[in-house]
């Protein structure tokens, strides 16, 4: 029903823009150099878990924390099955294997907690972070007394590949639930859950697919990225930050739009490394000026602040958001 | 067989009973109004029948059916659908999108989009909506949403529609189009059941009327019988003469 309202000129606009970024991803390995391959590799890391975290929080409304324990938990099924002594299984596998774990625990997570609302929710999924490090830290301690384990080394490029499948995926993924039935379901819940339980929603089941398909990408995209960290142990897989960043990228790119949280994710993570490497002192200190300036007067993060020139420029013409 | 039925329907909240023992029935294509002064347990009793909360003790049925401890989403599968005291639109969607939701997921399973899309426009024209379609549910008055809540609620095909002060907050024009709403639905053989401080409304509208009071159903009648019950005047109506006024 919404057709009509996409044969319009930005869709023809954003269908090129979104061709060129696409074709210049496949193709940068052949003309960029490894730095570039490795850096893009980042950002779309970065992509992958903040467009995963839109993906369930963007629409319900559920704060979730949990980003880094099913980021975690497809980094220890490559230490599992891809240690240095020998790959036990493909790549490719190995990373769907942690998918596929990610979004079991995330249905039992999800099925006993979704009902948790607010902050409630918010502390419960971080505590899951924790609870999930602190138990393989002991269990590395006390049981198979392994203070970290080593990943085989995988080419660059398949990583970059592979990075780039996942974040396609999640992408149409998460645009086809946007206009599907499914979406209104999950818009109807982050307006007022109540009213969508009795209009016949089961508000539940909703939640916890949505949060277990979330977390599928993010295993998946946990289980590449352990192949470029090469080392890892309990507090590198589940470092807090990675359930943090995404939530700031989505702020600051925006979750009006589907390509808000990318472009977020992008610019973000991109600071990131150049302040890192040029301003190592004080980079901690930068980044969070920049932050809290983009907060402050950006509201509806990039996106907000493109659409408003994009309705200047084509006439402040207003469009249906649908 | 009555259409809804409750057995000793008790909630306590704490130590409190919101309420206490009420059995009730409707009939089909009645019109039942229910009334009580402020904390008397009205929406409580809301709550239990759409299953927001669960009774104990006590049983509901719907259609010879107990329906007691079912999700909301089942009830309103069933055939139960209700509107909100305090509005709870989906304040971002535009109307239509508020309205398709319910025509989506309130009946059966397996509804097509084109099917959705076609409820969803008859039940905002009749309730008089169409114009405002693409507008967000946020920016309508407060008249129009309470249209809204009771298109959204009607697009889930219910036999029982359960309406909770549909008319308070509006002024004197939109109270008579409220209850000429309300009679309209009736018209299309919808079993109502309204809770409402209008008395105008209530005594024009309703075939029976149910009072409760500190969660007790304390009378039950005509609105005739009600407006002049010893009983209920001096609970709830005040002086005779300001009856039904």
């Amino acid at each position: 029903m919404d057709i009509a309202r996409f044969t319009s000129k930005r869709f023809y606009i954003t269908g090129i823009i979104t061709l060129i970024i696409f074709v210049g991803l496949v193709t940068l390995p052949f003309f960029g150099s490894l730095y570039n391959v490795i850096l893009v590799t980042t950002l779309l890391l970065y992509a992958n878990l903040t467009v995963s975290w839109v993906l369930f929080s963007g629409l319900t409304g559920y704060m979730s924390l949990a980003t880094a324990a099913f980021f975690g938990i497809g980094i220890y099924a490559s230490a599992l099955f891809l240690p240095t002594t020998g790959a036990v299984l493909p790549v490719l596998v190995v990373v769907l294997i942690g998918g596929l774990a990610s979004s079991i625990i995330a249905l039992g997570v999800g099925a006993l907690t979704l009902r948790l609302r607010g902050i409630y929710f918010a502390i419960f999924t971080f505590g899951l972070v924790v609870l999930i490090m602190e138990l393989l830290n002991w269990w590395e301690l006390s049981v198979s007394h392994l203070l970290g384990r080593y990943v085989i080394l995988v080419d660059n490029n398949v990583i970059f590949y592979t990075m780039l499948g996942i974040f396609v995926l999640v992408m149409l993924t998460t645009f086809f639930i946007q206009r599907s039935k499914f979406g209104l379901a999950m818009r109807s819940i982050g307006e007022n859950e109540e009213a969508a339980s009795h209009i016949g929603i089961n508000v539940t089941m909703v939640k916890v697919i949505t949060f277990a398909i979330s977390a599928f990408f993010m295993g998946a995209t946990g289980a590449i990225w352990a192949t470029k960290l090469t080392y890892i142990n309990p507090h590198v897989a589940f470092s807090v930050l990675f359930s943090f960043l995404p939530v700031l990228m989505a702020i600051f790119g925006g979750m009006g739009q589907i390509y808000g949280p990318v472009i977020g994710a992008a610019i973000f993570a991109y600071l990131q490394e150049t302040l890192q490497t040029e301003f190592s002192e004080i980079y901690m200190l930068l980044f969070g000026v920049v932050l809290v300036v983009a907060i402050l007067y950006m509201p509806s993060g990039l996106v907000g602040l493109i659409e408003k020139t994009w309705s200047r420029i084509s006439g402040g013409e207003r469009r249906v958001r649908t | 067989m009555y259409v809804l039925e409750g057995k000793g329907v008790t909630k306590y909240f704490g130590g409190l009973a919101a309420v206490s023992e009420v059995d009730f029935y409707v009939e089909q294509g009645e019109v039942v109004g229910l009334i009580g002064p402020n904390g008397a347990g009205k929406t409580t009793l809301f709550n239990l029948i759409s299953a927001a909360l669960v009774p104990k003790p006590g049983i509901i049925r719907y259609k010879g059916k107990n329906i007691t401890g079912l999700k909301p989403y089942k009830i309103c599968r069933m055939g139960i659908s209700r509107t909100f005291q305090t509005v709870k639109i989906f304040a971002n969607l535009p109307v239509f999108q508020n309205v398709l939701a319910g025509s989506f997921f309130g009946t059966s399973p397996g509804m097509s989009s084109a099917n959705a899309a076609r409820e969803a426009s008859e039940s905002l024209e009749f309730v008089g909506l169409s114009a405002l379609a693409a507008t967000p549910a946020k920016d309508l008055t407060l008249g129009n949403q309470k249209r809204l809540e009771v298109a959204r609620a009607l697009a889930t095909k219910p036999e029982v529609l359960l309406l909770d002060e549909l008319m308070a907050g509006l002024n004197q024009t939109e109270v008579d189009e409220a209850m000429e709403l309300v009679k309209r639905i009736r018209d299309r053989g919808i079993t109502i059941v309204m809770i409402e401080h209008v008395m105008k409304a209530i005594m024009n509208v309703c075939d029976r009327i149910v009072v409760l009071h500190h969660g007790e159903k304390i009378a039950e009648g005509t609105p005739q019988e009600i407006a002049t019950s010893k009983k209920v005047i001096e609970v709830y109506l005040g002086e005779p003469a300001n009856a039904g006024s």
